[in-house]
């Protein structure tokens, strides 16, 4: 082995190890801390990375900061330093897989109908219409819990004129144009 | 024809008016384009010469500020109605209302991407802990810093009563008899009606003494001696002796009457009574 490819094989170890386990409260690692701990070349390092996840169904996936306009070009070092870097999956999960991992039908249709409506009500709503769009769906008492639950697990978040809000977690996870098309074009 | 006064009245008004749509339209999430810039900047340029006092001229401020604010959220408003992700609210609310919580999963799965992630312990992490771990100094060193837990209250022997001059070396009872007497006799003296007050029975020179006289007089209530009679308007409370023993009732309902012997009290007593001498 060159020693070229040692090193990068040893700096997709570290990044394997900083991106499968959590080191902080939420899950991911910024750009900044990849810098940090990879060297400067650490975009190289997980397009490599993402390659070698392909087929384990997984992937690299960056998130913008709140507010930060979508990476339609190749985006600066800065925009990279500012991101926040995931491992998720790269395909699709069935029903079944989605309750294997902990998630009960009506909840991940009330998940589904939250965000779809935030949005489509261009990112903010109040609380009681998520609410009372919910009951037409979930049993009454569940819809005030479940929308608790979404913002515990950072899909949402509310302020304090209970205005709900996308957060981070739908960000990294929901690819919120495939959904509203996905939901537009299913037969009712 | 307005008066200047009355000029500025309507002016600051409707500048209030401004500022709460505005507010209403921010904080509720209502169309932006319910309110008409033309008309709010036609407005505000009306009314600008007459503010001459500071409050007025940031209210003005204050109101261009919030206007500012509903063009940004109209901007967005466009932004957002240009890109592909707009779709209209009540088409999507039908759309989700005529689909069954099977489809909707189904097209939340084609769209969900859920993050992996791990929250076991991991090499990096472990390295840390040992780090830690070795630099921890031992417990017995550490737990002298702890303060001492606080000693709560619990049931004293006779011996400790004993120990701590509570109780005497003396038969209980004779020296329960002997203190019923005592009260009997100080009633005599100093009291009326047949009784004393509580205070001035139990109350001695030295805190201590207090104390022993408070837990002998419970025992002379509880054991028939003597009664208390409480006065909780006045916050007076008297002890009055029995000439007899009295046997208890059965049927009779007992009840406890908590008195706290406090150094305080027991200051203010002194007090009381030196003033009184």
């Amino acid at each position: 082995m060159s020693k070229r490819k040692a090193v990068y094989v040893s700096k997709i170890k570290r990044a394997v190890h900083m991106l499968f386990y959590r080191r902080h409260k939420k899950p991911g690692v910024k750009g900044w801390e990849l810098r940090k701990a990879l060297g400067s070349d650490y975009p190289k390092v997980l397009s490599i990375l993402d390659e070698y996840l392909k087929p384990l169904d997984l992937q690299v996936k960056m998130v913008l900061e709140e507010g930060e306009k979508p990476l339609s070009e190749k985006p600066t070092l800065e925009e990279l330093d500012r991101a926040r870097f995931y491992i998720t999956l790269r395909g699709d999960l069935t029903p079944k897989e989605a309750k294997m991992i902990g998630w009960r039908i009506d909840d991940l249709a009330g998940l589904a109908i939250t965000i779809a409506y935030i949005i489509s009500k261009q990112g903010k709503v109040p609380r009681k219409e998520v609410e009372e769009l919910l009951r037409e769906k979930l049993p009454g008492w569940k819809a005030s819990p479940n929308i608790d639950r979404y913002i515990r697990y950072g899909y949402i978040a509310q302020d304090e004129n209970e205005q709900l809000y996308l957060d981070w977690r739908t960000r990294a996870e929901v690819d919120q144009k495939a959904l509203i098309d996905l939901l537009l074009s299913s037969k009712g | 024809m307005q008066s200047k006064k009355e000029r500025v009245k309507i002016g600051r008004e409707r500048l209030q008016r401004i500022i709460e749509i505005c507010k209403a339209v921010e904080e509720r999430g209502l169309d932006p384009f319910l309110v008409d810039v033309d008309e709010i900047i036609r407005v505000v340029r009306e009314f600008f010469p007459d503010w001459k006092q500071p409050e007025d001229l940031c209210l003005d401020a204050e109101a261009i500020n919030r206007l500012a604010s509903v063009v940004k959220l109209q901007s967005e408003w466009v932004k957002h109605h240009s890109t592909s992700l707009y779709t209209d609210p009540f088409l999507l609310e039908e759309k989700i209302k005529s689909l069954d919580k099977e489809a909707l999963v189904e097209a939340f799965l084609g769209a969900w991407r859920p993050i992996v992630e791990l929250e076991q312990i991991s090499i990096h992490s472990l390295k840390e802990a040992l780090i830690y771990w070795k630099s921890l100094p031992p417990i017995r060193n550490r737990w002298k810093d702890l303060p001492h837990p606080e000693e709560t209250g619990g049931i004293a022997s006779w011996e400790e009563l004993l120990r701590l001059k509570i109780l005497r070396d003396k038969a209980f009872t004779e020296e329960l008899e002997s203190f019923w007497n005592e009260l009997k006799r100080l009633v005599a003296e100093k009291g009326g009606d047949g009784k004393i007050r509580y205070w001035d029975f139990v109350g001695a020179e030295t805190f201590e003494e207090t104390v022993h006289r408070a837990f002998l007089t419970s025992f002379l209530v509880t054991y028939g001696y003597a009664t208390l009679e409480v006065y909780p308007l006045e916050d007076e409370i008297f002890i009055k002796p029995f000439e007899k023993q009295q046997k208890r009732m059965s049927r009779q309902q007992l009840v406890s009457l908590p008195i706290a012997i406090t150094h305080e009290e027991w200051e203010k007593w002194k007090r009381g009574r030196a003033e009184a001498k």
